[in-house]
This record gives structure tokens, sequence and C-alpha cells, in this order.
């Protein structure tokens, strides 16, 4: 029987794993935002869960504005990384130091 | 009920192993299409949350854009990704430290917080059963009470191509560009030119 709570832990897994592509590729930027996509993802299977849940279909709406955000985010932060490739030649993250902050 | 569980498991072990491939992989292009495949079995769970509509909306938005955007960045750039994976295995322990406290917290937290409203009953999780589908039920509630937050979508995906367009935007020498101000000037005084042709030559 698949409880809500099967679903939970599956995102909670995903979400694992993308924090810690995170932290394992630390020098690859393309990878980082791959991790970012697999959280976003997480998100997007409990807010569905919880809309079959609970019987609701704005969860799937909030979803949406999710699956939004997250295309919006990749084509930016792939521009940024094109940008920096072609600026320094390297996609290195500890590269990534020209503003000094 | 038993076929049910039996899909949820292989659509969610194969999310998760491809997920894992996704950030271990050696080579990004592989990385991508593991990233292809996890997002491919999500909306199988999808599916079988009754979001169908979402779950179309994932392929095509996930794997028909956004992937295609990343593999084309991966192919498009010449970057040796050997160097990139120095430091891999240092950062491996931490890592899968925070990893397991991380998954051990938030299943503690789904297990114990069974005081709220929500955790109280123990039915098994069904799709929305209704005689309206899925699609049809996004719409009519997209258009009418979430409607502003629509709109927000629409601007974001705006600001988001205009944002990326400028950022890549480069001035190479040599391409010709329409200039719409000297076209609009222009009169006859500047435009024609009148040559004496003698007979018999060209220009």
């Amino acid at each position: 029987m698949i409880t809500l709570e099967h679903y939970l832990f599956l995102g909670a897994i995903i979400f694992t794993l993308g924090v810690l592509g995170i932290f394992l590729n630390k020098k690859n930027l393309i990878i980082i935002l791959m991790s970012i996509e697999l959280i976003l993802l997480s998100v997007n299977i409990n807010f569905i869960a919880f809309s079959a849940y609970i019987n609701d279909i704005s969860g799937q709406i909030f979803a949406m504005l999710t699956l939004t955000v997250a295309a919006a985010e990749a084509a930016i932060g792939l521009a940024i990384l094109v940008v920096f490739f072609r600026n320094l030649g390297s996609i290195e993250v500890n590269k990534i130091n020209q503003l000094k902050g | 009920m038993i076929l049910y569980s039996l899909t949820f498991y292989l659509f969610s072990s194969v999310a998760v192993l491809s997920a894992l491939m996704v950030i271990s992989a050696k080579n990004p292009v592989h990385s991508v299409l593991f990233l292809i495949l996890s997002f491919v079995n999500a909306s199988g769970l999808f599916v079988l949350l009754g979001a169908e509509f979402l779950a179309m909306i994932l392929v095509v938005v996930y794997v028909g854009a956004v992937a295609v955007l990343f593999l084309f960045v991966v192919m498009m750039l010449d970057i040796n990704f050997v160097k990139l994976r120095e430091g891999f295995l240092q950062y491996l322990p931490f890592g899968a430290l925070l990893g397991i406290v991380l998954v051990i917290e938030l299943g503690i937290l789904f297990l114990t917080d069974r005081s709220s409203n929500i955790y109280n009953n123990q039915t098994p999780l069904q799709p929305i059963v209704n005689e309206v589908e899925n699609t049809k039920m996004i719409g009519q509630i997209l258009y009418t009470e979430y409607f502003y937050l629509f709109q927000i979508c629409g601007i974001i995906l705006l600001v988001a191509m205009i944002g990326s367009i400028t950022l890549t935007l480069r001035d190479k020498g040599g391409v010709k560009r329409q200039n719409i101000d000297s076209q609009n000037t222009v009169d006859a005084s500047t435009a024609i030119e009148k040559k004496k042709v003698k007979i018999g030559e060209g220009i």
C-alpha cells in the first residue's frame, strides 16, 4: 500500500541527492545546475503528492509555478555559464572570484 | 493495488538511481541523459498520482527544452572535464555524512509528526477522482483563481528570455545590422546620386 510517506521519502531522497551533487561536484558548474534541477523536481513530487492526498488541485498549480521558475533559472544559469566560459576559458567554480567578494 | 505498488517502486527506484548517476557520472553528457531518465520516471509517478497534465508538461518542458539546452551547452563548450572532477573523492566522506543525516532527519520528521491533521489517517494515496478530467480541472482553476500567478509566470519567462539573450549577445565585427534611424532619415538628396556616363563606357 502506497501512502503519502512513500512519496515524501522519495522526495527527501531526491532532494538529498541534489544537495549531495552540489557538495561533491564543487568545481563543475553544469553538474551544480543539474543538481538544482533535481532539487526542484523533488519539490514538485512533494507538491503533487500532497495535492493528491488532500484532494485539492491547487498543489498542481503551484507545481507548475515551480516548473516555470526552474526553466527560467536553467536558461539564465546556462547563459551566465556560457559568458563565463567565453571570458575565462573554464567553468571551474573556484575561479569565479573577479568580483573579489 | 499490488500493481500500483509495483509501479510506484519501479518508477521511484529508477528515478533515485538515475539521480544518483547524475551526480556521479564521469561524463557530463551521461549526466544529462540520466537527468532525462530521472525526469521521465518522475512524470510516470505524476501519472500514478493522477496529475496527467503536469506529467506531460514535465516531459515536454524538461526533456524537450531544459535537458536539450543542457546538452547543447555541454557539447558546445570545449571543457576539460577530467580536471573538473579533481577533489570529488576528497569531499565524498563529508558529503555522504551530510546526506545520510539529512535523509534521516527528514524521515524522522515524516514519521513522527502525526499530531497534525494531514497525517492522521493511513489511507492509500489515490488520484483525485472526479468526473472532470485533470487538464480541465487545472484550466478551470488556473484562469480564474490563480490568474495573477499565471501572468507572473509569463513575466518571469519573459524576463528570463530577455536576460539570457542580453547576456550572451556579443558584437562581433563584420556583422551588418539594420540601422533604423539612418533608414528613416534618408531623403532624395542623400539617396540619389547623379552620374554622367560617357557613351560607350561604363561607370
